[in-house]
């Protein structure tokens, strides 16, 4: 391995010189990423006085002060991020479990309307998801499951994108021979799928596990057509709740410091799955 | 005997696909249908007075391509899907090339990864309001776009057409390229490394490496990629409505098409807001169709 | 679908003619009564609040709910962002006729941009049949009684506030521009437009902006308009709008105002600082106690820098309404909490001194203006009281619409175009068109 590396070190650039540009490029691109965040931490340190009159790249003092008046605001805050947590985590297991199981049937089966139903799900997947939401909500009103979770969370089991996610890394790395391996030990389908199908899936699922959490976690939109009683709210709802309150209250301080307090955990739950990803992504390869 | 446990193997097929029928059945289909049907009618809430809904055939699909600014929505939203997407890709495409690439040995790869996927988890508002603030005549963009002296009086960027435009690519990559490489490095650590390591052994470069095995096994993940960028591009809303106030400006530039969307659905107009919804349903599955049939005519060349 | 429609209408007629015969009966057994739970909904907390520390008897369970009595109090509270809360509202409202007793809604809110859309339609019920009568609303400014009247002359709401506006100017810069800061000085320099617009040339050759940005002074034109904005479905651009668009040009052009969009705080809120170089605000009492940063030291409200006069126009701006709904199976308590908080004297007095909202109570607060302690400190110690009041008075809003809030916004959205030099007059009037043809698809220009 050393020799051929050293090999190629005298057709292409150097090593070092490729590692130095990447080493900049990336300092360039983590302080692009960053700054947001810095930005963002700056603006809740600071009082809506403050605010008002432009930014300053240095911290004020304001920020106990900001996080106190949340806090003991009127708005729930603490049940807004159990709620957010809870329909988020649901939403990423349900999506992610049911959405391998869809693209496994697609992949591993072979029966009369397969190729059918793929091309329908493709299709099911360009449908802006704005279009639908007056029917969807019409529809939910009409179930009376207003200000309840069920039509936030059950709703992600056919989830398109991340079914073809899961089929399109099924196609890469998951070889049907596996499953006929699994076959002739005698183990039945549905433990296939559970036991050696899915531990071999754990790098998509993780990545898309992510993704679902992310925009669940933002989701704005629908959330504030289905909740209404603040108890039920998730956290966007509430930052916007703040946000429209009235001039007698505004306070764009603790909109930023409630931006910031969103935007927390769900760094803590990426950063506890990207180190997931990562050994996960290694590990994924099939082997044998 | 065999034939029959395959197809007693098969129907675990069905069975499989009953969570996401039955669930996509109830929760999206249902909309669907109704959105479509509407599309057929005059139907909209004046205040809280129902207009309709009347029967109009293709009335609304007709008023909707008479009017030529449809055409400049939907310009509007692919110049800046691809302001986002090319560099989006590039920048992707590299990063997942380094950080896959064992010859490079880059130290810190799990802080690099961590952090270039961090910005996709602002709320894409908040994080529009923050561009906005800084972007504003008065904002520090301009100031030390001033102090350096490149500008003598302040420069108001989002209303400027190709500024504004530029600045809504900017952000949705700057939210989405980690994402992508994310995803791209998932796809090429899926590779065999015995691919790789038999290039190496053939006296391939890493450069060479990268475009004739890499990025041919990358296809799948890649077609996954643009597919989705294409269709979140065409879904294009939060950032343009934050950033322009949800009026599109400079002189209706930057109004994306579910910008455009947006405006029937506030209105309740069922009608129009389903012809569009129709209508755009259509565009992408055009898009999306002419993405397949080219990666697939690649594959047989 | 269109059977169902009908049903509905039907059902609602029905209900309305029962409502109104019974509403003849008496005060008591004007509607149903004797609900368990009392539905409100409303956009942000501060109708929560008045009714929290004001209302006699309430008691807070928790953030949501509350007890009045053995009624439990739910709040349904959906921000108005995006439109959100109408939405919402729009929503059960058209379901309120199926929904159960518990979950109809009792009392809803609204503000006047888009208070005809609720007072037009039947689910505002009118006032009297909740069995208030007109002489114990004769202590509320008209203009609040105007705005809630349906085009049948019904009235429909009742609001607790009255937001008549000022002209609240610089100090420094009249010393500078006009050698004083007499408000009556001041006054005469902007008594009528062309006055005015003098002025602005004046305070712009002397290097300072007369407004902040062109949108400041929009409320003063729209409030004073001959005719509504949409007649016989087209829209119909007023004289005095034409008049603030071809100004608005002059302005700019001559650097007496800028292109801000209003409450944008790095641009248009830079006036609330001496640096900043602004001539004169436009607004209500709340305006001057709560958004000119007077809690900042740098600030010139902090300074007490500002002083208030009439303007060339009276204007109002903001308040919120309360509307009874129909099918409420709480209709004494509807009337009990609009009584309470809408017309007794004591109650809106204490809203005054523990709130500073400018009350709808004309004795309440013409005894604050005549009182020779009251002084307000972002104004250098005037009482601006005498002003307001008299501007409630002159408040005409017989021109109302409901496709103002649409109208409104739109127009100031395309100008911008125009005014920054992105497009022809003509062709910002066909976007403002285009704009408001799509929020209001039955208009047409």
């Amino acid at each position: 391995m050393n020799d051929t590396l050293n090999g190629k070190k005298q057709n292409g650039v150097s090593i070092g010189v490729r590692r130095l540009i990447a080493y900049v490029v990336l300092v360039l691109i983590v302080f692009m990423c960053l700054i947001w965040f810095y930005i963002l931490f700056i603006n809740s340190t600071r009082s809506n006085a403050e605010l008002t009159r432009g930014f300053t790249p240095l911290p004020s003092s304001y920020l106990f002060t900001n996080l106190d008046n949340l806090f003991h605001g009127s708005l729930p805050i603490w049940n807004g991020l159990f709620n957010s947590f809870f329909i988020a985590i649901t939403s990423a297991a349900l999506s992610t479990y049911f959405s391998t199981m869809t693209a496994y049937a697609i992949h591993v089966y072979d029966f009369k309307f397969k190729n059918a139903v793929f091309t329908f799900i493709l299709m099911v997947m360009m449908i802006p998801s704005q279009v639908t939401a007056l029917g969807f909500l019409q529809l939910v009103i009409n179930m009376g499951m207003e200000d309840n979770f069920i039509p936030l969370i059950v709703p992600q089991i056919a989830a398109p994108i991340t079914f073809f996610y899961m089929k399109q890394y099924m196609d890469s790395t998951l070889p049907i021979s596996l499953v006929e391996a699994a076959r002739i030990d005698g183990a039945g389908e549905f433990r296939t799928f559970n036991t050696i199908v899915l531990p071999l899936m754990k790098p998509a699922i993780a990545v898309q596990a992510i993704f679902t959490f992310v925009t669940s976690w933002n989701n704005y939109f629908i959330p504030s057509l289905i909740l209404h009683d603040d108890k039920m709210k998730t956290l966007p709802i509430l930052i916007a709740q703040l946000r429209s309150a009235d001039w007698l209250k505004f306070d764009m301080g603790q909109v930023y410091v409630m931006i910031a307090f969103s935007i927390f955990p769900v760094i803590l739950v990426y950063l506890v799955l990207s180190r997931h990803i990562i050994g996960g992504v290694t590990l994924g390869g099939v082997k044998g | 005997m065999k034939k029959s446990k395959i197809v007693q193997y098969n129907k675990w097929g069905y069975i499989f696909l009953i969570p996401f029928m039955v669930v996509y059945l109830l929760f999206q289909l249902i909309p669907l249908i109704t959105t479509i049907w509407n599309s057929f009618f005059e139907n909209y809430l004046s205040g809280l007075m129902q207009v309709g809904p009347n029967f109009v055939g293709f009335g609304n699909y007709a008023d909707i391509l008479s009017n030529p600014d449809l055409w400049l929505y939907a310009g509007n939203t692919v110049i800046m899907w691809i302001l986002c997407f090319i560099p989006q890709l590039f920048f992707s495409l590299l990063l997942a090339a380094w950080f896959t690439d064992p010859s490079l040995r880059l130290k810190g790869q799990g802080f690099f990864k961590t952090v270039i996927y961090l910005p996709n988890l602002i709320m894409a508002s908040a994080f529009a309001m923050l561009f906005y603030t800084l972007f504003s005549v008065s904002g520090p963009i301009n100031s030390i776009l001033m102090q350096i002296g490149l500008f003598k009086e302040p420069f108001d960027f989002l209303q400027n057409i190709w500024a504004a435009r530029g600045l809504v690519g900017f952000m949705n990559f700057i939210m989405w390229f980690g994402n992508t490489t994310i995803l791209l490095m998932a796809g090429m650590m899926g590779i065999d490394p015995s691919l790789f390591e038999a290039a190496q052994v053939d006296g391939a470069n890493s450069t060479q490496i990268f475009f004739k095995v890499t990025l041919p096994l990358l296809k799948p993940i890649f077609i996954y990629v643009l597919i989705t960028s294409l269709i979140g591009g065409l879904q294009m809303f939060d950032v343009p409505q934050v950033l322009t106030k949800s009026t599109g400006d400079p002189m209706r530039t930057t109004l994306t098409l579910i910008m455009y969307l947006n405006k029937h659905l506030y209105s309740k107009n069922y009608g129009m807001g389903g012809a569009l919804s129709v209508l755009l349903f259509i565009i992408t599955a055009i898009l999306s169709l002419l993405v397949f049939r080219f990666s697939s005519g690649r594959k047989e060349a | 679908m269109k059977k169902a429609v009908r049903k509905m209408i039907a059902l609602t007629l029905a209900a309305g003619m029962v409502l109104s015969m019974t509403g003849c009966g008496g005060s008591k057994s004007a509607s149903s009564n004797g609900g368990k739970v009392f539905n409100i909904y409303c956009w942000n907390e501060e109708f929560k609040s008045r009714v929290t520390d004001h209302y006699p008897g309430y008691e807070e369970v928790d953030a949501t709910t509350g007890k009045i009595g053995d009624v439990t109090v739910k709040w349904n509270i959906t921000p108005n962002q995006g439109s959100a809360y109408q939405d919402n509202l729009d929503q059960h409202l058209l379901n309120q006729e199926k929904a159960a007793a518990d979950d109809k809604i009792d009392l809803f809110l609204i503000e006047a941009d888009y208070a005809l859309k609720y007072i037009n339609s039947d689910y505002a019920l009118p006032v009297k049949d909740l069995g208030i009568k007109d002489d114990e609303l004769a202590n509320q400014y008209k203009y609040t009684k105007d705005i809630v009247t349906d085009s049948k002359g019904v009235l429909k709401g009742v609001s607790w506030q009255g937001c008549p506006g000022v002209m609240i100017y610089n100090r420094d810069i009249a010393k500078d521009v006009f050698g004083t800061d007499d408000p009556e000085t001041v006054q005469a320099k902007v008594k009528d437009w062309d006055t005015y617009n003098q002025t602005a040339k004046e305070v712009a050759a002397k290097g300072h902006f007369m407004t902040s940005s062109f949108v400041d002074p929009y409320r003063v034109f729209s409030n004073n308009v001959s005719g509504p904005w949409v007649q016989d479905g087209k829209i119909v651009v007023d004289k005095n709008i034409e008049q603030w668009i071809n100004y608005s040009k002059e302005w700019v052009d001559e650097k007496a105002t800028n292109v801000y969009d209003l409450w944008d705080g790095d641009t248009w809120g830079k006036g609330f600082y001496p640096e900043g170089n602004v001539f004169c605000y436009f607004g209500p009492a709340w305006f001057i106690d709560f958004c000119m940063a007077a809690d900042d030291e740098a600030s010139i409200a902090h300074q007490g820098g500002w002083a208030a006069c009439e303007g060339p126009q009276g204007f109002y701006w903001g308040g919120t309404w309360i509307c009874g709904c129909k099918g409420t199976d709480n209709a004494d308590l509807v009337a009990d909490i609009m009584r309470k908080l809408t017309t007794d004297k004591d109650i809106m007095t204490e809203i005054v001194n523990a709130d500073n909202d400018f009350v709808n109570n004309k004795p309440a607060m013409e005894a604050l203006a005549a009182d020779p302690d009251y002084q307000n400190t972002v104004l250098g110690g005037q009482n601006p009281l005498p002003m307001f009041c008299a501007g409630a008075e002159k408040i005409d809003l017989s021109n109302l619409s409901p496709y103002d809030q649409g109208c409104n916004e739109k127009l100031q959205e395309a100008m911008k175009n125009y005014l920054n030099g992105n497009g022809s007059l003509e062709e910002s009037m066909d976007l403002f068109y285009k704009a408001v043809e799509e929020m209001y698809p039955e208009v047409t220009h």
